[in-house]
């Protein structure tokens, strides 16, 4: 398909605490169903959404961490996590629900510049 | 006096202010504010140094939520939703710093 149009979704908020995360994967999964070439960008607080381990029983809220297992699934098989965001919250690769890449944010700025199309959470 | 903060203390200086300005007493940290008392934080050193003059809390629920219960900086104490309720019963007042 000739329209194919390069998404970027960037996440720079934790879950939970404003609905920012979760509506950006609302957001994401639309554009997966219109055969778009997405991708995902965790920044600054966004890489706490993929975090191992969260449990919101507690808080009574859906944990939507799962979703983003499922994501390969609609073909969004692009997750790109920024290094230097890991390093300021003591986490790491292994700390990921799913896999991703991790990107300095040289490399981040270089990618953000291929996008047709840029969403910001 | 107890201080209630509820935002990250990587994107908003809202829990930096508090500690700066509150002279002492009981700080309770919720939902985003959180992930300040977690270890490997660039703000672990910035909270260690705050337990001198404040006594610290976290409310587990939230500590959960997010997957960071067992990452929490030792001498900050976990509180359940009973525990949030007896803090603010146990001091004459409260500030919440949005």
């Amino acid at each position: 398909m000739s329209d194919v149009k390069k998404f970027m979704f960037v996440n720079r908020k934790a879950p939970y605490g404003t609905i920012y995360a979760l509506e950006s994967l609302e957001v994401v999964l639309i554009t997966a169903a219109f055969d778009q070439d997405v991708s995902l960008a965790f920044l600054d607080d966004g890489v706490y959404q993929l975090k191992k381990g969260q449990q919101t029983k507690g808080i009574e809220t859906k944990n939507f961490s799962p979703t983003y297992r499922a994501l390969e699934d609609y073909d969004v098989e692009k997750l790109y996590v920024m290094k230097e965001s890991l390093d300021a919250r003591g986490l790491s690769e292994d700390d990921m629900v799913v896999p991703v890449t991790v990107l300095s944010s040289a490399e981040m700025g270089a990618l953000m510049d291929q996008q047709d199309v840029v969403l910001s959470f | 006096m107890l201080h209630i903060v509820n935002k990250s203390p990587l994107m908003n200086s809202a829990l930096e202010t508090c500690l700066n300005v509150a002279t002492g007493g009981e700080v309770l940290l919720i939902e985003d504010a959180v992930y300040a008392a977690t270890v490997g934080s660039t703000f672990e050193p910035r909270l260690r140094d705050a337990l001198v003059k404040f006594k610290v809390y976290v409310l587990q629920p939230d500590l959960d939520a997010r997957g960071m219960g067992d990452k929490l900086v030792a001498g900050v104490t976990a509180v359940d939703y009973s525990g949030f309720v007896d803090l603010t019963i146990n001091n004459n007042s409260c500030q919440s710093w949005l």
